[in-house]
């Protein structure tokens, strides 16, 4: 008995030690999104993405001295910020993940970042959670997130308002973090611009009737009806009894809001009306969804490109860093994402690679036009939107 | 006096119309609830459910019509549909009462056993609607969308407030006026509606009278079908259809019933009538209307509102609270509860 335990330690001991010999040939990432719960119809894509830009670098033998990118998933959630603590933990503690892609809600990605990367000490890249808080977050610089703030909507939105003249709006959301954020970083930013905002209140989503909540709006009147909300869910309804009882003629429809859906349920009905969502021209976006293709997935999927990008930029900064360790590459994130440099983009990880062993700089463009601002988080580029004749169709960029 | 004129129509615009559509259609689904209490002596929590199987029933048969082309003029398909619906939701009742509640009839079962019994029920038909025709918002509605829209009445009065009158609320409002005139005739003119009167206010004595109880409770069953079918389908086609809608919808219908006192109908509608405008007034801001009405220096900054919208489904509980605790048999001194 003790000969066969002896025995099993040592095969423990030996297969540990084979593994940490193994180890600096391999880079291993942590993909953690919420691949069940309210996103798991867009995190497919997500993830894809960002193993794609894994893909690419692995075949490209190129990251610190032909490293292996190894993508090791696990599962967010989305919601329950337990769950996702636990999955992240795994991942830094059994896994010995190098850094952790991810993660996509803005509630679960803050647990993560309080609870595992600062204790750990490992870089965390966020492609799509957007809560203003999450700026603000204590991160010893290891959090950054390819997607913009909610804060950033707010003053594109109060541009596009002021650009046509608007002074007072009322104002509706969704009650919830998105909306409730969206809604008081909007009001913020209008504000301090010199706008009014006749009323800021809530809406549930899946409710039948709105009447009472246009009442509301109608009575504090204002010249334009911003609604925050999700074109699904109350936003539309929101809308359907501000034109039925003639409460507003023109609405501002933000990122939640705009899809075919719009087209669909009021046509010519919100003519005159407008909005925004992210989006950029960037040709980086239309290279990305052809290598997309290429792959087996969808790339016009939501924060797809933000996946890869977000993928990108650790293996990037670790090149520049000449080093896997968060504590060295952690610094280097913001200068590979920013000009100065020679412009990368999607497909072009190994040009970038070669640049940085080189000591060029780069300035990572990617998929989504990545320019890292603040606390590194994106800038975030939107597509201005207006409603004619019952399509809406872009009409600039942001 | 125009100011008085543009503060009515606003008035009428955000509360009055779309109050006593509400009111209707809360009316014609306590007439429902309060018919059971009434007759079979217990609180119906399946009648929710049994407004969205109605209403997923005419729907269906709405699409059918619409898919072969058949409309109806101006008015929605969905009143064509709708005895389709009706017949369908009469056929699940009469099922549910055969293999359910009959049961627990036979075994005088206490009130409050029949009250889970329901709650079972519930859950089963809400997981069935789901089932069937989805958890999503469905459309259904089709033809002409206005009597009047806002612009029609603003060009017709050269008011400043506008004023709009759906097809839907004038649909509501029609409806449940014939509806409830011939619920009344049937109860106090007809054999039939007599013998309910009479099971309803002494079982015992209607029983030695040669009445027969299981001919009044399937009668019963019949009338609160086709009083679910109509209220669900004239509440989905005024303003949504999506089956987790009807749940919520309970609670309004049983403050309505119970406001007017179980086992009244006229209660029933009285309190549907009371709990649509308490909701509707307390959540409504004030501010426009009152700034017509007042002179120019006390008109109001604030936005003159009592309740947030938020607080709508609070404002049936407290009147519900309130009548529970001075009144408990209703307005119309219907049954204690």
């Amino acid at each position: 008995m003790k000969k066969l335990l002896m025995a099993t330690a040592a095969t423990a001991l030996m297969t540990g030690s084979a593994i940490a010999g193994g180890h600096g040939k391999e880079v291993k990432i942590g993909v953690i999104l919420g691949f069940t719960g309210p996103l798991e119809s867009i995190t497919p894509a997500m993830g894809a993405g960002a193993e794609m830009a894994m893909a690419e670098v692995t075949a490209s033998g190129m990251l610190l001295d032909a490293a292996k990118v190894i993508s090791v998933r696990a599962d967010s959630t989305c919601i329950d910020a337990g769950a996702a603590t636990s999955a992240a933990e795994r991942l830094v503690t059994a896994d010995k993940v190098d850094a952790i892609m991810g993660a996509d809600c803005s509630g679960v990605t803050g647990a993560i970042l309080a609870n595992v990367a600062r204790a750990n000490g490992v870089v965390m890249i966020s492609p799509s959670a957007t809560s203003p808080g999450l700026s603000t977050a204590e991160d010893d610089g290891l959090f950054f997130r390819t997607a913009p703030s909610d804060a950033r909507q707010g003053v594109i939105i109060t541009n596009i308002l002021q650009d046509r003249g608007v002074e007072s709006v009322a104002l509706t959301y969704t009650n919830n973090d998105y909306g409730k954020g969206l809604a008081d970083a909007f009001q913020a930013s209008f504000e301090a611009a010199g706008g009014t905002v006749t009323i800021s209140a809530a809406h549930e989503d899946g409710k039948a009737d709105y009447s009472a909540e246009v009442g509301a709006l109608a009575s504090a009147g204002g010249e334009v009806l911003v609604v925050a909300g999700y074109v699904d869910q109350g936003g539309s309804g929101v809308i359907r009894a501000a034109i039925d009882t003639g409460a507003f003629e023109t609405f501002y429809v933000p990122d939640g809001m705009v899809g075919s859906k719009l087209n669909e349920n009021f046509g010519a009905e919100l003519n005159g009306s407008y909005g925004a969502y992210p989006g950029t021209d960037s040709i980086g976006s239309a290279k990305f969804v052809e290598l997309a293709e290429a792959a087996g997935f969808d790339g016009t999927g939501a924060f797809s490109p933000e996946s890869y990008d977000a993928a990108a930029l650790i293996m990037l900064a670790m090149q520049a860093a000449d080093s896997k360790d968060s504590a060295d590459f952690k610094d280097h994130v913001m200068d590979v994402a920013n000009a100065p440099g020679v412009e990368i983009f999607p497909g072009e990880l190994a040009k970038g690679l070669e640049l940085l062993k080189a000591g060029t700089a780069i300035d990572y463009v990617g998929a989504s036009a990545v320019e890292l601002i603040g606390a590194g988080e994106s800038a975030g580029n939107y597509q201005e939107i207006e409603f004619k004749d019952g399509v809406y169709s872009t009409i600039g960029y942001r | 006096m125009i100011d008085f004129l543009n503060a009515f129509v606003a008035l009428s615009n955000f509360v009055l119309i779309p109050a006593i559509s509400y009111g209707a259609q809360l009316a014609l689904g306590a007439l429902g609830v309060t018919l059971i209490y009434g007759i079979l002596r217990f609180s119906n929590f399946a009648h929710g459910d049994t407004m969205a199987f109605g209403a997923m029933c005419t729907i269906l048969v709405t699409w059918l019509f619409q898919s072969w082309g058949i409309s109806f003029g101006p008015l929605p398909t969905a009143l064509l549909a709708m005895p389709f619906g009706i017949l369908a939701t009469m056929g699940l009742v009469l099922f549910t009462d055969r293999y359910v509640y009959k049961f627990y009839r036979e075994q005088k079962a206490k009130p409050v056993i029949l009250v889970i019994v329901s709650l079972g029920v519930m859950f089963i038909l809400n997981g069935l609607v789901r089932f069937i025709i989805g958890p999503n918002d469905q459309r259904f509605s089709d033809g002409e969308r206005f009597i009047i829209s806002v612009r029609e009445f603003k060009a017709l009065t050269g008011l400043k407030e506008g004023l709009a009158f759906k097809t839907t609320q004038g649909i509501t409002i029609v409806t449940a006026v014939i509806v409830v005139i011939a619920l009344f005739w049937f109860l106090n003119r007809t054999r039939t509606g007599k013998s309910m009167r009479a099971y309803s206010d002494n079982e015992d004595l209607a029983l030695l009278s040669g009445i027969n109880p299981e001919r009044v409770v399937m009668v019963t069953w019949l009338i609160v079908a086709a009083l679910a079918t109509i209220a669900g389908t004239l509440y989905g086609l005024d303003k949504s259809f999506k089956p987790f809608i009807f749940l919520q919808l309970l609670l309004p219908v049983f403050a309505a019933a119970i406001v007017g006192g179980l086992g009244s109908p006229l209660g029933a509608i009285a309190g549907g009538f009371t709990i649509a405008f308490s909701e509707v007034m307390i959540t409504y801001a004030w501010k426009k209307v009152a700034t017509y009405v007042v002179p120019e220096s006390w008109a109001p900054d604030t936005l003159v509102q009592l309740l947030s919208t938020d607080y709508k489904f609070a404002v049936s509980f407290v009147i519900l609270i309130i009548v529970l605790l001075f009144r408990p048999t209703g307005l119309f001194a219907g049954k204690s509860v």
